[in-house]
């Protein structure tokens, strides 16, 4: 107990050294507790008797988290939750430490953690998640996990870790064929796509061998969540492929999209699921469409009057399905586009993957800058695509201002790599009072 | 038919290429002559923006004033006769099981076509196929084509990052990420030397390998649009085999190529 407590003071004053020196690092804390205390973790969880529940997957992981949490805490329940989006280990235990009393025992009904592939592992070695929300599986980051199927493996010993109950993706067979291999005991629930849908598939996932692979479709049951886009905006999710078990909608979020629309089904699946009998749909409707999007996933700043949004691309589906949404907004005031690709490690440094991305939805009206470290071979990739660009400028500060004069009176969009969009989101929050990064906007 | 008909359903969609692509030339429409691309296994070897260097020849195949028909090639078709320029790519473990009995049920028409001057592009997983064979780290030998006189070991060793070699078509620039080490035969060619990288295998400083009209390479990027030099080597000599005569170029603006080049250039070798 004394090196627990001994951990929680280190790392409370790393985090306060990190926020006077007004650092995003996030990580940096929970690394100085973990070092003081490996048990740290498991000490600090050990009270949360409502159950520990992991999000994992390729993309979306941010988005579904919040969303949950929202769920969860509008039933009245007391979240834990890491809203910084730094999703390891480490950052866990940072988002921690501004909670934790000094006996380093957290006093929460349930713990819903972000982690991604690698790291959800590593923090199930330490904590037994009882539940595991599985999203998809997408190429990210190759130099990182190296292939796909290697994450799909992580992904699946991730699920057989989970002690109660695993949610999975009844549509990407690289999850769905997970639920063959769950210890005895552990409850299977799904999330999808209603039939009538189905052949949107192609907007969530990447064209690859998925489609080739013979699984048989899982049967599901009246708790699993199916999606019924409505509209562009509105959409209701059905419990049991025909509602036998209710619904939750019709209803609209904050964010634009199918994406953010099978995000909130697969976090509703889970919230039914911890719940149970207590899941109240209209409580759940009220709590997604109040939620505000995290930062960097349609977070959207007012610049004089006009809307910027930055939009966090890292790998090949996830910008696919960020251009897939913008381009179904023909109605609206053309959008002045940037993208800014860094290729340092939180970026990805292999930029093929942008090859992999379709651009033709640019064409119509161009992209205003590429910037970044990558910014020439934006470009260029651009130019495959028979889109026009306005001009390329690697220094990012530079391109922001220029951007920003240009394109004054019309609404902005930039498609940002991580590490551009951490530096350009410094700087507008230095000028337009932004909250801090983690924090959620009022 | 109509185009509707003739579209195979395991194709992918190649971003960028107009539809049709896939289609012989209308009559009339040849310009200085039609050059068929054959881009192998899109499903399973293509992981890695693979697809972007047929998009990249077949974009200047067109500025050049040529036809191109990009055909994709999944296991168990045949590759045709009359092909004029053959690219692959990388792939996953389970890429390269899904497509060994097709590779060597057209290997000796990929054989015949390289003895022809055909012009080959395999990159990664596929330029290691193209070797004798490769031995898997557990110790399995799988074989290989043998157009390109070299082996290829797996290692535990992950080769990973931005490269610059010094080649016969000038400075080139991509990314590698590769376990297998490969080793040349004592006559055989590398692409090129490295200026920064691993290469080939981390201890020669040679970096792919070149036999005839073959090129092989562990680089991605994709590796052509941004060395365009290589891209228009490749297919000057596919229209030398599509047409019978000399490659007859058009001046192409490759400023933006030349500068993404330049940028990786300066930042790795400084």
């Amino acid at each position: 107990m004394l090196r627990t407590t001994a951990a929680v003071i280190a790392g409370k004053a790393a985090r306060v050294a990190t926020r006077l020196r007004g650092g995003g690092g996030s990580a940096f804390p929970g690394l100085v507790a973990e070092r003081v205390d490996p048990a740290f973790l498991r000490n600090a969880l050990a009270e949360v008797r409502g159950g520990i529940v992991v999000v994992s997957g390729t993309n979306g992981k941010t988005t579904t988290t919040k969303m949950l949490v929202a769920i969860l805490r509008a039933h009245g329940k007391v979240v834990f939750t890491n809203p910084t989006g730094s999703n390891f280990t480490r950052g866990v235990i940072s988002a921690m430490l501004g909670e934790l009393p000094l006996g380093g025992r957290l006093h929460a009904d349930l713990a819903v953690l972000e982690l991604d592939e690698a790291h959800a592992l590593r923090f199930a070695d330490a904590v037994a998640p009882t539940d595991a929300l599985l999203l998809n599986v997408a190429r990210d980051q190759l130099d990182r996990f190296a292939e796909i199927d290697h994450t799909a493996q992580l992904l699946a010993r991730l699920a057989g870790q989970a002690t109660r109950g695993v949610v999975l993706n009844v549509d990407d067979s690289y999850i769905s064929r997970i639920a063959d291999g769950l210890a005895d005991g552990v409850r299977v629930g799904w999330f999808g796509l209603d039939d009538s849908a189905k052949e949107r598939l192609g907007e969530l996932q990447e064209q690859d061998l998925r489609d080739a692979t013979d699984v048989a479709p899982p049967s599901t049951g009246p708790t699993d969540a199916f999606l019924t886009p409505l509209d562009a905006r509105r959409f209701e999710m059905l419990f049991g492929r025909r509602g036998e078990g209710g619904r939750v909608g019709p209803l609209e979020l904050h964010q634009r999209g199918l994406a953010a629309m099978i995000n909130a089904t697969a976090a509703t699946a889970m919230a039914r699921t911890l719940l149970g009998d207590h899941f109240v749909s209209a409580t759940a409707k009220a709590a997604l469409q109040a939620m505000a999007p995290p930062f960097g996933r349609g977070e959207v700043i007012d610049v004089d009057g006009n809307p910027l949004e930055l939009v966090l691309v890292k790998n090949p589906a996830g910008f696919t399905v960020a251009l897939g949404t913008y381009a179904a907004e023909h109605d609206e005031a053309p959008v002045a586009t940037m993208i800014t690709i860094n290729d340092l490690d939180a970026d990805g440094r292999d930029v093929s993957w942008l090859y992999d991305v379709n651009f033709e939805s640019l064409r119509a009206n161009g992209v205003a800058l590429t910037s970044g470290l990558r910014a020439w071979d934006m470009a260029l990739r651009l130019e495959y695509d028979d889109v026009t660009v306005g001009a390329v400028e690697p220094d990012l500060n530079r391109a922001l201002d220029r951007f920003l004069a240009e394109h004054r009176d019309q609404p902005k969009r930039i498609f940002c790599s991580y590490t551009t969009m951490m530096a350009m989101r410094r700087v507008l929050a230095d000028r337009y009072d932004l909250p801090e990064f983690g924090e959620d906007a009022q | 038919m109509t185009t509707a008909e003739t579209h195979d359903p395991r194709d992918l969609q190649i971003f960028g290429e107009p539809e049709r692509s896939d289609q012989p030339a209308r009559p009339g429409h040849e310009g200085k002559g039609v050059i068929n691309i054959v881009h192998l296994y899109p499903r399973e070897m293509s992981i890695y923006g693979d697809l972007g260097n047929t998009r990249c020849l077949a974009a200047r195949i067109r500025r050049h004033g040529y036809a191109p028909v990009v055909r994709q090639h999944h296991p168990g078709d045949e590759i045709a006769a009359d092909t004029h320029l053959v690219v692959g790519g990388g792939g996953q473990d389970s890429g390269q099981v899904r497509i060994g009995e097709d590779l060597a049920a057209n290997a000796d028409r990929l054989r015949g076509l390289a003895d022809d001057g055909v012009p080959m592009l395999m990159v990664c997983g596929m330029y290691q196929l193209f070797g004798r064979h490769f031995v898997t780290v557990g110790g399995a030998t799988v074989p290989g084509l043998g157009i390109f006189d070299l082996e290829t070991l797996g290692g535990a060793t992950r080769m990973i990052g931005p490269v610059v070699l010094d080649t016969e078509f000038g400075q080139i620039v991509g990314y590698e990420n590769h376990s297998g080490a490969t080793q040349l035969a004592s006559g055989a060619r590398p692409l090129g030397r490295v200026q920064h990288g691993h290469g080939n295998n981390g201890q020669d400083r040679g970096e792919g390998a070149i036999a005839g009209h073959v090129i092989g390479t562990y680089l991605h990027g994709p590796v052509l649009p941004a060395n365009p030099r290589v891209a228009d080597a490749l297919i000057g000599w596919a229209a030398q085999a599509a047409t019978g005569r000399p490659f007859e170029p058009e001046a192409i603006d490759d400023t933006t190529a030349d500068r993404a080049r330049q940028t990786q250039i300066s930042r790795l070798l400084g």
